[in-house]
């Protein structure tokens, strides 16, 4: 298993730290359902078959935090985006009209 | 069908007949309409939880259902070692009484599950470390466990090839556990669907769950492959895939699947009498009747449901153990392979409830299930028949993470990839 790294180009598997699935986001601590949404946010997971958004830091490289899409059966790498890109396009798009 | 009970005089009658009485160990029923119990997943622990079911709690109309074959799965993949050298409250009365019904085992279900208690060692290599081990070792023995702790000269005694004065990680000592050790992993799965057979369980096989029945929410049975199948109580012990088949019944688990690869070499004359772990890194070895050493380390570290792992892990498995017995250098690998685990949040398993009448779920397992299959299947068995836990299995509840009572074995917190 390779990744291709936007800074870097396609590097070994050894360069990387996983930091697990990307597809869970830090909720609202201050929401009235903020205890289940916790609980939900560290310790529960879809855990499908098939494509998987999650996260690895090119430690050995450039240092960037990346949201890669990974086939967990096939290990074949459909996306590889850096990871503040994607968070801010999501906050961008939970809040209209912010920027950042 | 009559099935032979298996003994010296069983063997010596077959050797003079030419080995043409024997019969399968087990039948290969059609699924029936509707049973009482389901039991999904015809691994070790799904097997043995059929056993328990029939023999101990005196269940009747049990089917066990298999999508491959039986024994296919992980009970297959693993590295045979059983030990009961926990630290925690919630974790070793339970590995205790696995390792109990180990030592009955092969009289209980009249099969040769070769059992060898050949003593589990796990080495330290710091002062640190040894305290660590010198408190895991008291916390064993204060609930009747056995434990030794070793100094440098008595492990050099039991084991005098080791790198004992590397440069970076030198052996101190060990902490040895005398009872633990290996058995054979396929047998377990044999020899517990024979004898679960023999008690009428029907074990169905090539048969893929594909969808958990409810109605109201209560559990009426299973979609599979081979048609609808009514039952009153469902167990799911599926570890690798249990968030797939959990799924079907709308529930999200604290697990993530991670493969884990194992190793065995080329046959060679004895040479590794026990098992022995690696105290600096990941590594732990030991040697099959057959002569091949068995060993593996670490988890490959990413989610996955390939049966396969990477090469850097084959690389970090194999320096760890050039760094503790140099002398493995010139053996040749011969196979290779990897396991899907269910690596839960906390790193400790589940035998519990579900808020789903009727639906009961086992796994969790991380890769510590092999040496859990009898007091799994025990304790699982004793929930579904009783529908109350088992007192060496109460601290497994699905909810702990709700509750902040998780058992935190390795204290990693909740990164499946790391526990």
């Amino acid at each position: 298993m390779r990744i291709q790294c936007p800074c870097c180009g396609e590097r070994s598997l050894d360069e990387f730290t996983y930091y697990g699935d990307a597809s869970v986001t830090r909720p609202n601590a201050f929401a009235p359902t903020a205890m289940s949404d916790y609980h939900a946010y560290v310790y529960q997971r879809d855990n499908r078959d098939g494509d998987h958004r999650e996260l690895w830091y090119h430690a050995a490289g450039c240092h960037a935090c990346l949201v890669v899409t990974r086939n967990v059966r096939s290990h074949i790498i459909s996306d590889v985006r850096i990871a503040r890109e994607v968070a801010r396009e999501r906050d961008a798009a939970a809040l209209p009209g912010s920027t950042s | 069908m009559a099935t032979t009970k298996y003994s010296i005089f069983s063997v010596m009658r077959e050797a003079l007949r030419g080995h043409t009485g024997w019969r399968p160990a087990w039948r290969n029923p059609e699924p029936k309409k509707a049973y009482d119990i389901i039991i999904v997943g015809g691994g070790g622990h799904g097997l043995a939880t059929a056993y328990y079911l029939a023999k101990e709690f005196n269940q009747s109309r049990i089917a066990v259902i298999e999508k491959g074959w039986i024994g296919g799965g992980n009970v297959g993949r693993n590295t045979t070692i059983v030990r009961s050298n926990y630290l925690l409250p919630g974790n070793i009365p339970f590995y205790e009484l696995s390792m109990k019904l180990w030592e009955g085992l092969e009289q209980d279900i009249n099969y040769n599950a070769m059992v060898s208690q050949r003593g589990v060692l796990n080495l330290y290599h710091s002062d640190g470390q040894r305290d660590a081990f010198a408190r895991r070792g008291n916390a064993m023995r204060l609930h009747g466990v056995d434990a030794e702790l070793l100094d440098k000269a008595a492990v050099k005694s039991l084991v005098p090839f080791l790198d004992f004065d590397n440069a970076r990680f030198p052996i101190h000592g060990g902490l040895l556990q005398r009872r633990g050790g290996t058995v054979r992993h396929d047998a377990v799965a044999w020899g517990y669907a024979r004898a679960a057979d023999l008690r009428g369980v029907d074990i169905i096989q090539n048969c893929e769950v594909t969808d958990i029945s409810r109605e109201g929410g209560k559990i009426i049975g299973v979609e599979t492959s081979r048609g609808f199948i009514g039952a009153q109580k469902v167990g799911v012990a599926v570890a690798g895939n249990s968030s797939r088949v959990m799924a079907m019944a709308g529930l999200r688990l604290p697990i993530e699947s991670h493969v884990l690869q194992a190793f065995v070499s080329e046959s060679i004359k004895p040479f590794v009498d026990g098992v022995v772990t690696f105290g600096a890194g990941h590594f732990y070895i030991s040697q099959s009747d057959k002569g091949g050493l068995v060993f593996g380390g670490d988890l490959d570290g990413y989610n996955s449901y390939a049966q396969r792992g990477n090469l850097p892990v084959v690389e970090d498995v194999c320096e760890g153990g050039m760094a503790l017995m140099p002398r493995i250098g010139r053996v040749r690998l011969l196979r290779q392979w990897g396991g899907i685990m269910d690596m839960s949040m906390d790193g400790s398993p589940i035998i519990d409830r579900t808020p789903i009448d009727g639906l009961f779920f086992n796994g969790g397992w991380c890769y510590g299930g092999f040496k859990a299959t009898p007091a799994s299947g025990f304790c699982f068995a004793h929930l579904i028949a009783k529908n109350t836990v088992h007192p060496a299995a109460s601290a497994y509840r699905l909810d702990r993470f709700a509750t902040g009572h998780t058992i935190d074995e390795k204290g990693m917190g909740p990164h499946p990839n790391l526990h």
